[in-house]
């Protein structure tokens, strides 16, 4: 779509644009262009010397055991979020369009951790499971779990989880909600006429209506768990104990300011903006078209 | 409603209710943890209920802060305010520009300049950390609100949007403001930017809280104390270890953390949600 009416100057849209182009130039296209260069070099231990080395940083990685333990519990941790986060907001979405008292007040009750900043989410977190002080890591005991997410490492994961998604299901519920109160009530009710009850009219009729939003949420958690959750990790973890939280944006940071490994972190750079641009055009490919039957 | 079936409807509120006591618990047992003293907090179990050292918690940690971390929380909490407002209102106004030039001008490097902007969707900060880490040293930015603030300022969502809404806003007003010999920075003024205001609302709504809520490029760029962001300073506060910490002090900070931004979402509802919903279209 493009504008009829347009103005005429040979400076001023220049003008308007660079503080834009301006921030973008310096702070993403160089730093990536410089992640790029420096990921087929590798530096000596004093910091000196570049040495090109093409593509060994990268079979490097592929070769570590780390770098693919990493990859691992990226996968298992993003997809435990998306399906967590994913169910849990669903159900409560349905719940939330289908009473009709108070509707409003449990969605105003709803959506505030949207508002607490991942940090503080697992900080939160971690006080109740604190080993030591926390009041569930206290119940868990009284029931017999031996609880202790500092050693175990399920345990730890099962932690940023339970973080993660507490502050990722405001988000999923609005959007859930927004899907299911856009589906026309006629077809509900012509169900409802017809015999179906509720369970077979939300498996039949609002479950595949509401796939294009599914799977919107499905891209978004996985990106949110890639790459939103470093402060999750960094806060409560660590990426401990021993590498089992450690997930891959969180590794980057690791190599690079703790083990000052400029030509490996660079790499690992360099996979991550292959991974986030194959998720971005996954996004913009498929959502557009929107997954419907 | 479709039909009465008061079972499913008690089932429905049981599961609702369920969900806001699941989602309300940490912050409640945060909002006890920071009304004791330490000693009491340590307990175990500690009490489920709110004790009677609020106040002096809380002026404890504006003024002092808590453990090793030496500065105040009261200005952690003005250099939280101060990036996110500078993250915010900065996003918005540079999109603005950016996408009135893009919308209402013809001129070379247009489509280049669009991809650009584009591309930076795909460049999240994560994933380029030490070579922008670098550039901003290189600058002598570190330890600054420039440095805090202005790497996170360019916004592709935030041009996109506006794009889309300049879109449709009818080319009867713009031909009407240049037969009234109006430039277009007047046209730009007088009629994109106020049609523009719900959509600047609910855009400020959602990078306010984006900006409060930063914490990579915090912990990066700030070494100095009194530049910690109140998120930052929270986690530099547990980094002692079990013993060294004084739990309730960390709660009442994580209480003064959540606040501003939670009070935004609140009392901003409508404008939270429309602009949650616009800014992933």
């Amino acid at each position: 779509m493009e504008k009829r009416a347009r103005f005429r100057s040979w400076w001023l849209p220049y003008a308007l644009i660079l503080p834009q182009i301006a921030v973008t130039l310096v702070f993403f296209f160089w730093p990536a262009g410089q992640a790029l260069y420096y990921s087929a070099f590798i530096q000596d231990a004093f910091g000196g010397n570049l040495q090109f080395v093409g593509l060994d940083n990268f079979r490097e990685l592929f070769a570590d055991p780390h770098y693919l333990a990493s990859f691992k519990v990226t996968a298992v941790f993003s997809l435990l979020v998306a399906a967590l986060g994913l169910s849990v907001s669903l159900v409560l979405a349905v719940f939330a369009d289908r009473v009709v008292r108070g509707a409003t007040a449990y969605k105003t009750l709803l959506i505030w951790p949207y508002a607490v900043a991942p940090a503080v989410a697992a900080v939160l977190w971690v006080f109740l499971f604190n080993p030591t002080i926390g009041i569930v890591a206290w119940w868990l005991k009284r029931v017999g779990v031996d609880w202790n997410y500092l050693l175990d490492g399920d345990q730890a994961l099962l932690l940023i989880v339970i973080a993660a998604v507490w502050k990722q299901v405001s988000y999923n519920f609005l959007f859930f909600l927004a899907g299911l109160q856009s589906i026309p009530k006629s077809l509900i009710e012509a169900a409802a006429i017809d015999g179906a009850g509720p369970v077979r009219r939300f498996a039949t009729i609002v479950f595949p209506l509401l796939s294009p939003t599914t799977f919107f949420l499905l891209v978004v958690n996985v990106v949110y768990a890639f790459f939103d959750t470093f402060a999750i990790v960094d806060a409560a973890t660590s990426g401990g104990p021993g590498q089992a939280t450690e997930i891959l944006v969180y590794k980057v940071y690791k190599d690079g300011f703790k083990g000052l490994d400029l030509g490996g972190s660079a790499a690992q750079s360099v996979i991550l903006m292959v991974i986030v641009i194959t998720l971005t055009v996954v996004q913009f490919r498929f959502v557009e078209r929107k997954v419907q039957y | 409603m479709i039909e009465n079936r008061p079972l499913l409807t008690f089932v429905g509120h049981a599961f609702l209710v369920l969900g806001v006591v699941i989602v309300a618990l940490p912050v409640y047992v945060t909002l006890v943890a920071s009304t004791h003293t330490a000693a009491e907090v340590l307990e175990v179990p500690m009490p489920m209920l709110p004790g009677g050292h609020f106040l002096e918690n809380y002026a404890a940690v504006i003024a002092h802060g808590a453990g090793e971390s030496g500065a105040g929380v009261g200005r952690m909490m003005v250099n939280s305010l101060v990036s996110a407002l500078v993250i915010a209102i900065g996003k918005i106004v540079i999109s603005l520009l950016s996408a009135f030039a893009i919308v209402y001008f013809r001129f070379r490097f247009r489509g280049i300049a669009f991809w650009m902007i584009f591309v930076t969707l795909m460049l999240p900060v994560e994933v380029r950390i030490l070579p922008t880490y670098k550039v901003v040293s290189d600058l002598h930015m570190l330890d600054s609100y420039a440095g805090l603030t202005v790497p996170l300022i360019a916004s592709a969502t935030a041009t996109f949007l506006f794009r889309q809404f300049f879109l449709t806003i009818p080319d009867e007003l713009a031909e009407a403001a240049r037969i009234d010999g109006a430039g277009p920075m007047r046209f730009f003024r007088d009629v994109v930017v106020p049609l523009s205001r719900p959509n600047i609302a609910a855009l400020f709504v959602i990078l306010f809280i984006y900006g409060w809520n930063q914490y990579l490029w915090p912990l990066l760029v700030t070494t100095q104390e009194d530049m910690y962001t109140v998120v930052i300073g929270i986690k530099r506060m547990i980094s002692g270890g079990d013993a060294a910490t004084e739990w309730n002090l960390v709660m009442a900070t994580a209480m003064l953390a959540m606040l501003p931004p939670a009070l935004v979402v609140l009392l901003m509802q409508k404008w939270f949600v429309k602009g949650l919903v616009d800014s992933e279209k």
